[in-house]
C-alpha cells in the first residue's frame, strides 16, 4: 500500500467513526431531528426479535421502520406526549469496535458494539447491542441507508425501549 | 390477609390487590393453575411431533403435538430431579432425553426409559412421566389448559366468548387464523391485573395514547370518545369486550375497521366474497375482528393477541404477535407490518401503556390515602343488551367491574 492509499483508509477509517460516533452522541442527548437527518431516503431502521437473522418480511420485529415510519416515530417523540419518554431516559453509551466490513459503490458495511445504560423512571437497565451499518456516500457526507440492531438479549422477554437504540 | 370479598367492592377495588406477594400465591393457585388459561395455537405445531414452548404463569408449558396429531401440555421439568428438560423454544421431535442423567421422555409425557436400568429395579416408570396439564381442550385452533382435573368444561368456562373466536375466524377467507409470525416478549413491572384491565378499558385511549393518534392518521381515538356509539360489555366468567361494530357500521366502510378500504386489498375481497357470498362477506368486512380480552389471558386486539403471563406480583410479560389469516397473503403483510409499528417493547402504542402499567404499579405499593382504586365510571348508566350482558358507554368502566366479579368468585371459591 502507497503512503496516499493508507492515508487515504486512516482517512475513511476515522470518517465512519465519526460518524458511528455522531450518531451515538445525538441519540443519547435526544438530538432527534439531528438523529433523522442522518438517514437517506430510502432507509431502513431494524431491530429484529428472536434471533439477529430472522425474516424481518415473515416474522415479528421489534423494530422495522422504513423511511416514512423513522419520521412518525420522531414525530412521535416531539408531541411531548409520549409517555414512555417524559422523564427522557438518561443515557450514556459506549460504541466500539467499529470494522469497515464490505465496501461497494460508494456504500460501506460498517460493523460495531453498543453498550448502553439506560437510566429511567422503571429502573437503571443495561443494554448491549452489535450494530451492522449500511452507509452511503451522499456528496460530502456519509449517511444511514440502514441500520440493523442486533440486541445479545432479543431472544428474551424486553422491558420498554423506547429511546433510539 | 384481607379476603377478596372484603377487597373487591362493586365500585372499588383494594391496591394490595396488586402490590401483595401473599395475594399472587394465591392467585397462582385458584387462578393461574386452575381455571382455563389460553396456551398456545394449534397452528404452532402444524406437523407430528413439533413442539414450542409456552407458558402457564411462571411453569414453563411444552406444547406437543404427538404421531397421533394430539396437543399435549407438560412441565418442563425432568421428573427425575426437577432438571429443565428442553432448552429449544421450538422444533420437532418425539422423544425428549435429559442432559442430566438421560432420563427420555415421549412427547406424550410418558417415561421411556432411563441410562443404567438395573438401578432401578421394580420401579413403575408409567409413575415418573413428565407433569402434565391435566386438561387440554382446542376452541377453533386457540389451544387452552387448565391443572385443575375437573371443573367447567372449555367451552362453559369461554361462554360468550366463544362467539367473538367465530367471529375472529370468520373474518380470514379459509374460516382459520394462523398464528405464525413469532412473538414479541414484552416485559413490565407490574402487576398482571393491571394489564387484563387496561385491554378493555376504553377510558385511556385518548389520553394514553394522545402522541400516536396526534400525528398519524388514526380514527381509533374516536372510537373510544364520550360520543362513540361502541359498546362496553360485560361478556361473564371475566370475558369483557369492546365492541366497535355500531361505529363501523354507522361509517360502513369494509375495512375501515383495518383503517383501510376494500379497493387497497382487492385479493382479499375476492376471496372474502367468494368464501361467503358479497352480502354476508361485506358485513364482515364491515364489522371487523373483535376487541376481547378472554380471561386471564388471551387478548385479541383486533389485528394482533396478546398472551399475558402472569411471572410474579409486580412482573408480567406480555407476548404479542400479528393475527394471519390462512389463504390471505395481502392483508397478512398489512396484519404484521402494523403490528410491529403499535407493540412491543418500542411499539408506538404498547411502550405507553407499559408505562402506564409500571406506573400505577408503584403508585398502588405502599398506597395509603386512597387505599381505594375507583372504578366507578358508568356506574349509573350500566344497563343490559338484547342479550342480557352488562354494557355501558364506550369509556366505561363495566369491563374493569366485570373482570373484578369474576376475580372474586374464583378467590372466594375454596
Amino acid at each position: 500500500m502507497s503512503q496516499t492509499d493508507l492515508l487515504q483508509e486512516l482517512a475513511l477509517q476515522r470518517e465512519i467513526e465519526q460518524f458511528v460516533y455522531r450518531e451515538a452522541r445525538l441519540q443519547d442527548s435526544h438530538d432527534y431531528d439531528a438523529w433523522e437527518a442522518l438517514w437517506t431516503d430510502d432507509g431502513m431502521y431494524w431491530i429484529p426479535a428472536n434471533g439477529d437473522d430472522i425474516d424481518p418480511e415473515s416474522q415479528m420485529s421489534i423494530v422495522y421502520d422504513n423511511r416514512s415510519r423513522i419520521a412518525l416515530r420522531i414525530k412521535q417523540l416531539h408531541t411531548g406526549k409520549r409517555h414512555t419518554q417524559i422523564p427522557r431516559s438518561r443515557l450514556c453509551r459506549v460504541v466500539s469496535n467499529v470494522e469497515l466490513l464490505q465496501r461497494k459503490d460508494g456504500e460501506y458495511t460498517v460493523g460495531a458494539k453498543a453498550l448502553i445504560f439506560e437510566s429511567s423512571a422503571r429502573a437503571d437497565t443495561i443494554w448491549g447491542a452489535r450494530t451492522e451499518y449500511l452507509l452511503r456516500r451522499e456528496g460530502e457526507t456519509l449517511r444511514m441507508a440502514r441500520k440493523k440492531v442486533m440486541l445479545s438479549n432479543n431472544d428474551k422477554p424486553l422491558y420498554t425501549l423506547s429511546f433510539l437504540v | 390477609m384481607a379476603t377478596a370479598t372484603e377487597m373487591v367492592r362493586a365500585d372499588r377495588v383494594h391496591g394490595s390487590l396488586y402490590s401483595d406477594e401473599a395475594i399472587f400465591k394465591a392467585e397462582l393457585e385458584k387462578i393461574w393453575y386452575r381455571t382455563w388459561v389460553y396456551v398456545g395455537h394449534a397452528s404452532e405445531v402444524p406437523n407430528a411431533n413439533d413442539f414450542i414452548m409456552k407458558s402457564i404463569g411462571p411453569q414453563q408449558v411444552l406444547m406437543t403435538r404427538d404421531k397421533n396429531g394430539e396437543i399435549h401440555l407438560l412441565l418442563n421439568r425432568c421428573a427425575h430431579r426437577g432438571n429443565q428438560l428442553c432448552m429449544d423454544q421450538k422444533g420437532n421431535r418425539s422423544s425428549f432425553t435429559c442432559p442430566y442423567h438421560g432420563w427420555t421422555f415421549a412427547n406424550t409425557g410418558q417415561l421411556r426409559g432411563f441410562p443404567f436400568a438395573t438401578g432401578y429395579e421394580g420401579v413403575d416408570k408409567s409413575q415418573l412421566g413428565l407433569g402434565k396439564v391435566p386438561r387440554v381442550a382446542q376452541y377453533r385452533g386457540f389451544v387452552f389448559g387448565s391443572f385443575a382435573a375437573e371443573g367447567p368444561s372449555l367451552e362453559e368456562h369461554l361462554g360468550a366468548a366463544a362467539q367473538a373466536l367465530d367471529r375472529l375466524c370468520e373474518t380470514s377467507p379459509s374460516g382459520e387464523v394462523e398464528i405464525t409470525a413469532g412473538f414479541l416478549q414484552h416485559r413490565a413491572k407490574s402487576n398482571w391485573k393491571f394489564l387484563v384491565e387496561n385491554e378493555t378499558d376504553g377510558y385511556h385511549p385518548q389520553f394514553v395514547h394522545a402522541s400516536i393518534f396526534s400525528v398519524a392518521k388514526s380514527g381509533i381515538g374516536d372510537l373510544y370518545g364520550p360520543h362513540s356509539t361502541a359498546v362496553a360489555r360485560d361478556l361473564g366468567n371475566g370475558h369483557t369486550e369492546n365492541d366497535l361494530r355500531p361505529e363501523f357500521r354507522r361509517i360502513d366502510k369494509p375495512m375501515n375497521w383495518f383503517g383501510t378500504s376494500a379497493e387497497r386489498l382487492p385479493e382479499y375481497v375476492a376471496k372474502m366474497n367468494a368464501a361467503y357470498g358479497e352480502e354476508k362477506a361485506r358485513q364482515i368486512m364491515i364489522d371487523g375482528t373483535p376487541h376481547i380480552m378472554i380471561f386471564p389471558n388471551l387478548f385479541i386486539a383486533e389485528i394482533q393477541i396478546f398472551v399475558i403471563q402472569a411471572l410474579a406480583h409486580d412482573e408480567t410479560i406480555q407476548h404479542v404477535t400479528a393475527l394471519q389469516f390462512k389463504d390471505a397473503p395481502d392483508l397478512n403483510r398489512r396484519l404484521r407490518q402494523q403490528t410491529m409499528g403499535s407493540v412491543g417493547p418500542a411499539g408506538f402504542l404498547l411502550a405507553d401503556d407499559s408505562e402506564m402499567y409500571e406506573r400505577t404499579q408503584r403508585g398502588v405499593t405502599h398506597a395509603i390515602r386512597p387505599e381505594w382504586n375507583y372504578l366507578g365510571r358508568g356506574l349509573h348508566r350500566e344497563r343490559r343488551d338484547a342479550d342480557g350482558f352488562l354494557i355501558g358507554d364506550a369509556t366505561d368502566e363495566v369491563t374493569s367491574r366485570g373482570i373484578w366479579r369474576h376475580y372474586r368468585s374464583l378467590m372466594e371459591a375454596g
